[in-house]
């Protein structure tokens, strides 16, 4: 598991229903190429987060498929739509088979 | 002079286009979190008397995009570092057992510490920069091994401490005992260096709002530090900056912590006196 690595999520605590709010999302990780090579020419193996995704009571709100250029600590801002009261759940994939979650309650009001 | 002719090419500039082309301070606000006002502009000390009228952080020669990064800890890439700290400040190291907590409480504790550091130390005769108290503690008080200087712990932790003093004017002594010191830091500010024959002021001071190549010079204020540089994606110290300044002017370098840039500190951080403590920062 790479070290360090801390997820990060910023959902308003309430919205109006069928109000779409900003959702940002920054997770801390080195994410290493593959194709830079350490100081004595080895190639320093691939480590990023390769897929994020959000869901909002069990529906998908988000699924992004993340590739090698994307630079360290990777941030998405992205708008949703909030129906009604619920959780958002936000997952991180990483390449060696860690998963990262977390999750924020928003009420409707 | 230079500086005027280019006041006044600007100025006439502004007649056609707007201001914000001549890449000078711009007028905007600084608030963060929508809670915490920075003073950012101020009138200069009387320390600075024919040399400038008013103190200007670096945060209004940059453009809206990365001033709106500082504006808000969820996107200050900096916070993260600050995050890493907080987790240091809590963890016991060393011989005895102890972590910054212990003695210290909670690091919002410790506001105002950064605005009057560097300081004279008393008991060890000479002036202190935040990290080389830091280090202080953790060889004296908790056995630990000293950070290196500017390395990502030292930088992290000066970072928590200058977070929780966001919104506090700049405050550094420059009489008693540390007068010396920051008389030898004023005479390496005036002096030029290296093949290029360029001191700090002949940039911050005389050229400040110019364009070096393509980036605008702000006054070299070091109130916001560490800062969050966008072209490396990691904190940045002091010392690490006046290192690249006199690498570019092609001169040998000091250390970072060397006697040298700590006066330099200290004269640098009084020149920004009534600006308020800004770092972690996000800059070029």
């Amino acid at each position: 598991m790479a070290d360090g690595v801390k997820p990060r999520v910023k959902v308003p605590s309430k919205a109006a229903a069928g109000e779409a709010i900003t959702i940002k999302t920054l997770i801390s990780h080195p994410m290493e190429s593959g194709q830079r090579k350490d100081s004595s020419g080895n190639v320093i193996p691939r480590s990023i987060i390769n897929r994020f995704t959000c869901e909002f009571n069990g529906e998908s709100v988000i699924d992004i498929t993340m590739e090698p250029a994307i630079s360290t600590n990777p941030y998405f801002e992205f708008e949703a739509t909030v129906p009604e009261a619920g959780e958002f759940k936000f997952t991180w994939y990483d390449d060696d088979g860690s998963v990262y979650e977390d999750s924020k309650k928003i009420e409707i009001g | 002079m230079l500086f005027r002719t280019m006041t006044v090419a600007a100025a006439m500039l502004a007649l056609t286009a707007p201001m914000s082309a001549a890449g000078g301070a711009d007028d905007d606000v600084l608030v963060i979190n929508e809670d915490i006002e920075i003073t950012t502009k101020a009138a200069a000390s009387p320390l600075l008397d024919g040399h400038l009228d008013e103190v200007i952080s670096g945060w209004h020669f940059r453009d809206d995009d990365t001033q709106a990064m500082e504006m808000d800890d969820f996107d200050n890439p900096g916070m993260i570092f600050v995050d890493q700290a907080i987790e240091v400040w809590n963890t016991a190291e060393g011989s005895e057992g102890k972590s910054c907590a212990d003695c210290h409480g909670t690091p919002e504790e410790m506001a105002g510490v950064r605005a009057v550091y560097p300081k004279w130390n008393e008991d060890a005769g000479e002036v202190r920069t935040m990290q080389m108290q830091i280090n202080s503690c953790r060889t004296e008080r908790m056995g630990a091994e000293a950070w290196k200087y500017d390395a990502a712990d030292a930088i992290n932790m000066e970072a928590l401490l200058a977070s929780v003093s966001r919104g506090m004017p700049v405050n550094v002594a420059t009489d008693g005992p540390a007068a010396e010191t920051w008389e030898k830091g004023k005479e390496m500010y005036y002096t030029r260096y290296g093949l290029l024959e360029l001191s700090c002021a002949n940039c911050h001071e005389q050229n400040y709002g110019n364009y070096i190549r393509a980036d605008h010079l702000s006054q070299g204020q070091i109130n916001a530090f560490p800062a969050y540089r966008l072209k490396n994606a990691k904190l940045n110290g002091v010392h690490d900056r006046f290192k690249g300044c006199i690498r570019d002017t092609r001169a040998e370098t000091f250390s970072p912590g060397s006697p040298e840039f700590v006066a330099l500190e200290l004269y640098v951080a009084s020149r920004g006196n009534g600006l308020d403590v800004e770092g972690p920062s996000v800059r070029n």
